[in-house]
C-alpha cells in the first residue's frame, strides 16, 4: 500500500515538474519559448466569384408618423433641431421605403472572420444615438464617443453578452467595448435621457447592412452559396428569405414591411439564454 | 490519512521546486475550493429557501417575486447590482457570500445568518451553475485607490462632484431620489425602479459608509440605471480624489447609521409653539423615527411602498399641541410628470389585484390615535381600528388640507360631522420631502374626538400612501402602535429639590470638615 502511495507520489511530482516547466531551469532560458499566436487569417473571398445580396426595405401602407421627443429638459440638445424639433426614429419612411432595418445573414456561411481593427463608431449627440442601428462583428472595437457636454449614461442590455452601464460626464469623452458573442439585437439606452435608443447588432461575420433612408441596402464579396437572409425592425420585427448568390452574382433581394405588422411582430432582443444542464 | 500525507509532500516540493509554479498555484486554490463546493447539496439548500422569490429556475420569477419592487435577481441573466468587479463583469465568490451573510438593505433581501459559511458557499456554487456566464469568464475585483479621508472639506468638495457629474438627474438636488429622470427610470426588464434616496443610507444596497458607496462609483449597480464611473476615472475625467470626495458628500447627506427607533414620540412643553413646516424653531426639536413597512394584511396590498420611514416632532404649551411630521417622498401627487410612472407601478406591482388606480391621486398621511385614552396597554386595531374600536384620525390630503376623522377598519375613514376640534395642517413640499405641521388645542368636546393630557402615553400610528405610485384605498406604509407623551409643567418641587439637596450637601461637609479639624487640635494638645 506504501509503495503504491509512493509511487502516485512520485508521478505527481513529476507531473507537476513537468507542467510547471522543470523547476530547475534558471532565468529566461528556462521559459517557454513566446509562442506567438498569429492573427487569426481572414478567410480569401475570390472577388472574381464573389456576389452580392442588395436590395430595398419597402413600406406599404400607411406609416405611423414620427413623435416629437418631448426635449425641454435639454434645451441645448433640442436646439440642434431646428425649428421641426426632435423626432423618433423608430419608423423613418421616405417615398414607401423603410430606413433603419437591420439586414444580415443569418445561416448559410461556414467561413471564420477575424475582427476587423477598425472601431464601429457610436456617437451621442444632441441627446441622440448616431447611427440609431449599429452593426459590427464579434471582438471588434465599439468605440462610444458623447459630443454633447452633458451627462449620459450608456446601458446596453444583451442577453447572449454582458451588458454594461458607464457614465459619459463631458463632451469628448470616448469608451471602447467589444461583444464576444454574436446577437441580434442589443438595446442601447440613456437612462438620463429616456426617449435615447439605439439597437446594436453582433455577427460573428461581415454581411450585415442597415437600410439606408431610401430604404436601400446592400452586402458584398459574398461567396457563393445559399443562404437565409433575415432583416430586423425594431417595431415591424424580423422577415427571412431564402437566398442563393451565384458566382458573380448580384442577388435583388426586397422585404417588404407594413403598418399592420406592428401589432404582433416579434422583435428578438437576443436569444432566450439555454440553461447548460 | 496515510495517502494524504506523501501527496502533500509531493504536491508542495513540486511546486516549491518551480519558480513558475506560482503561476498554478492560484489555480490549483481555486480547483481546490471550487471542489469543495457542492452544487447538489447548494441546490437543496436552494429550493429550502431561495426558490420562493429567485424562482424554480432561478430567473427571479418565484410566487413572491411579482410583488416586489426591485425584483429579485436573475440566476441565469447573471446581472448582479452588488459586486467588487466591472461594469458586466459576473460577481466574485466573495461579493455573493457578503450579499448572503448580510443581505441588500433596502429590499427584499434578507441576510441567511441561519447558514454556514460552507452551506452558503454550496448554494453559491449551485446559483453559479444556473448561468453559462461562470463557465466563460472570471471576475476580478477592480483596484481602488485608498480613501484620502473624510470631513466637511471633502463633502464639501463632493458636492461639486455631485452636481459635475449630474447627480442630481437622478437622486435629485439633495439626493432624495426625486431628479427629473427619476420618474422615467427602468431596470433591465424594463420595469419601474426608484432612485436611491441618498439621505437614507441605511437602506443602500450595497451598505452605508463613504467606502461601500465609493465602490458603487466604480462598479455601478448593474441592471439598474446607475452607471460605473469606472471609465470616467481612467479618461481622466474625474480623478480618484474626486470620487473619495463624492463618496464622503454623499455619505454625508445621511446619518452615519440607522436611526434609533424609540416607542415614545416625546412632545416638549414650550412657551412658544413653533409655525409653519419651515419654521426654523423646528431645528431644534427633537425628531423621532418612525419606520414604515407596506400594508400587506388586506386588500389593496402594497409590498414594496414609496414611503418607508416618517420623522416626527412635537411641542405644546399647555394648551395646544403642534406636531411636525416630515418623510422622503420623490413626487407631489398629483403630478403630470410622475402620471405615466403610477401607471407602470400599477403593471407591475397591482397586476392581481382588483382595482387598478388610473386617475391622478394625491398623497395621503393618515395619523391614527384611538377614540379615548385607554387603560393600560390595550390599544385598537393597527390597520384603522374596527367597529368594537374604532380609531380617531388626522387625514391630511396633499390638495385639500387636514380633517380629523373616525375610522373602523382600513378604508372606512369618515370625515367628523362638525367642524371638529379646531384641527389645523400646514404642508410644504420641496425637493423630494413633504413636511406637514398639524396644529390642536389639547382639549376637545368634540364626539369621537381624543382630548390631549399631559403626562399620559397616548397611542399613535402613521400610515402614508404616495398617490403617484397608485396608493390608495389602503395601499400604503403602514406603522405599528407608537406612544405620545406630553411634556407636564415643570413642577415648583424641580427647582426645589436641588436647592435642598445642595443645602443638606454643603451643609453635611462643613460638619465634617469641622470635626476633622478639631479632633487634629485635640491630637496636638495631647
Amino acid at each position: 500500500m506504501f509503495d503504491k502511495t509512493r509511487t502516485w507520489a512520485t508521478v505527481a511530482v513529476a507531473c507537476l515538474a513537468w507542467a510547471c516547466g522543470g523547476g530547475g531551469d534558471a532565468g529566461a532560458g528556462g521559459e517557454a519559448p513566446a509562442v506567438e499566436e498569429a492573427a487569426e487569417a481572414a478567410p480569401i473571398i475570390d472577388p472574381a466569384t464573389a456576389g452580392t445580396i442588395a436590395g430595398v426595405i419597402a413600406f406599404k401602407g400607411e406609416a405611423a408618423a414620427p413623435q416629437a421627443i418631448d426635449m425641454s429638459e435639454e434645451p441645448d440638445c433640442a436646439d440642434g433641431y431646428g425649428s421641426e424639433g426632435p423626432l423618433t426614429q423608430s419608423v423613418v419612411v421616405n417615398d414607401g421605403r423603410l430606413a433603419n432595418v437591420f439586414v444580415y445573414v443569418k445561416e448559410g456561411l461556414d467561413l471564420t472572420f477575424p475582427a476587423p481593427p477598425d472601431p464601429v463608431l457610436l456617437n451621442q449627440e444632441n441627446c441622440r444615438y448616431h447611427p440609431h442601428i449599429v452593426g459590427l462583428q464579434v471582438d471588434q472595437p465599439l468605440q462610444i464617443s458623447n459630443s454633447d457636454p452633458l451627462l449620459h449614461n450608456i446601458n446596453t442590455q444583451p442577453s447572449l453578452n454582458r451588458g454594461f452601464n458607464i457614465s459619459q460626464p463631458q463632451a469628448g469623452m470616448e469608451t471602447t467595448r467589444d461583444f464576444g458573442v454574436p446577437e441580434v439585437m442589443i438595446p442601447v439606452k440613456c437612462d438620463v435621457h429616456g426617449w435615447m435608443r439605439a439597437y446594436i447588432g453582433v455577427l460573428d461575420h461581415p454581411y450585415f447592412a442597415v437600410s439606408a433612408a431610401d430604404g436601400s441596402f446592400s452586402m458584398p464579396k459574398l461567396p457563393p452559396g445559399g443562404y437565409v437572409v433575415e432583416a430586423w425592425h425594431e417595431l415591424y420585427g424580423v422577415q427571412t428569405m431564402d437566398v442563393v448568390v451565384g458566382e458573380g452574382e448580384t442577388v435583388e433581394v426586397s422585404f417588404t414591411y407594413d403598418a399592420g405588422m406592428a401589432e404582433n411582430a416579434e422583435v428578438p432582443l437576443g436569444e432566450p439564454l439555454v440553461l447548460g444542464h | 490519512m496515510g495517502l494524504q500525507t506523501p501527496w502533500l509532500i509531493a504536491v508542495l516540493a513540486a511546486l516549491l521546486a518551480s519558480r513558475r509554479c506560482w503561476l498554478v498555484m492560484p489555480a490549483l486554490l481555486v480547483a481546490g475550493q471550487a471542489a469543495a463546493q457542492d452544487v447538489e447539496r447548494g441546490e437543496a439548500i436552494y429550493r429550502t429557501w431561495c426558490q420562493d422569490c429567485h424562482g424554480e429556475d432561478g430567473k427571479g420569477d418565484g410566487p413572491a417575486a411579482d410583488r416586489m419592487l426591485p425584483r429579485p435577481r436573475d440566476f441565469v441573466a447573471a446581472r448582479y447590482q452588488i459586486r467588487t468587479t466591472a461594469s458586466g463583469a459576473l460577481p466574485t465568490d466573495d461579493d455573493l457570500m457578503r450579499v448572503m451573510g448580510e443581505g441588500l438593505p433596502g429590499t427584499a433581501m434578507p441576510g441567511w445568518p441561519n447558514l454556514s459559511d460552507d452551506e452558503k458557499r454550496d448554494v453559491i456554487a449551485y446559483i453559479k451553475s444556473l448561468s453559462p456566464f461562470f463557465e466563460r469568464e472570471t471576475p476580478e475585483t477592480l483596484q481602488r485607490s485608498v480613501d484620502p479621508g473624510g470631513g466637511p472639506e471633502a463633502a464639501t468638495a463632493g458636492r461639486e462632484i455631485f452636481e459635475r457629474l449630474e447627480c442630481d438627474r437622478c437622486h435629485g438636488r439633495l439626493g432624495r431620489g426625486d431628479g427629473s429622470s427619476a420618474a422615467s427610470l427602468e431596470d433591465w426588464r424594463d420595469l419601474p425602479i426608484r432612485a436611491t434616496d441618498l439621505t437614507e443610507p441605511w437602506l443602500f444596497n450595497g451598505g452605508m459608509g463613504a467606502d461601500a458607496i465609493h465602490t458603487r462609483f466604480l462598479t455601478g449597480l448593474d441592471g439598474t440605471p446607475m452607471p460605473s464611473n469606472q471609465d470616467a476615472l481612467e479618461a481622466g475625467i474625474v480623478t480618484e480624489q474626486d470620487l473619495w470626495h463624492l463618496a464622503h458628500y454623499v455619505a454625508s447627506l445621511g446619518p452615519e447609521r440607522e436611526p434609533d427607533v424609540e416607542e415614545v414620540v416625546r412632545i416638549e412643553r414650550r412657551e412658544t409653539l413653533p409655525g409653519g413646516p419651515d419654521d426654523e424653531a423646528w431645528e431644534s426639536v427633537r425628531a423621532f423615527y418612525v419606520p414604515l413597512i407596506g400594508q400587506i394584511v388586506e386588500a389593496p396590498r402594497q409590498f414594496s411602498p414609496t414611503v418607508d420611514g416618517v420623522w416626527a416632532q412635537g411641542v405644546h404649551n399647555g394648551s395646544e399641541l403642534a406636531l411636525r411630521i416630515v418623510w422622503d417622498d420623490p413626487s407631489n401627487s398629483p403630478d403630470p410628470e410622475w402620471q405615466e410612472w403610477q401607471d407602470r407601478i400599477a403593471a407591475t406591482l397591482y397586476a392581481d389585484e382588483v382595482e387598478i388606480p388610473t386617475d391622478p391621486l394625491p398623497d395621503l398621511l393618515f395619523l391614527q390615535f384611538p377614540s379615548e385614552v385607554p387603560e393600560g396597554r390595550e390599544r385598537p386595531y393597527f390597520l384603522m381600528g374596527d367597529g368594537r374600536d374604532p380609531v380617531y384620525l388626522w387625514l391630511w390630503h396633499s390638495r385639500r388640507g387636514a380633517v380629523e376623522a373616525r375610522a373602523a377598519g382600513l378604508g372606512a375613514a369618515e370625515a367628523l360631522d362638525s367642524a371638529g376640534s379646531g384641527l389645523a395642517a400646514s404642508a410644504k413640499w420641496e425637493a423630494g420631502q413633504w413636511r406637514v405641521v398639524f396644529r390642536r388645542p389639547l382639549a376637545t368636546e368634540e364626539d369621537g374626538a381624543l382630548g390631549f393630557a399631559e403626562g399620559v402615553p397616548i397611542p399613535v400610528a402613521f400610515f402614508a400612501s404616495d398617490g403617484s405610485s397608485g396608493e390608495t384605498g389602503g395601499r400604503g406604509a403602514i406603522s405599528s402602535w407608537y406612544y405620545v407623551v406630553l411634556q407636564p409643567p415643570t413642577s415648583r418641587a424641580a427647582f426645589v429639590a436641588p436647592l435642598i439637596a445642595m443645602l443638606v450637601t454643603g451643609g453635611l461637609g462643613m460638619f465634617a470638615v469641622r470635626r476633622a479639624q478639631r479632633s487634629v487640635h485635640s491630637e496636638g494638645r495631647g
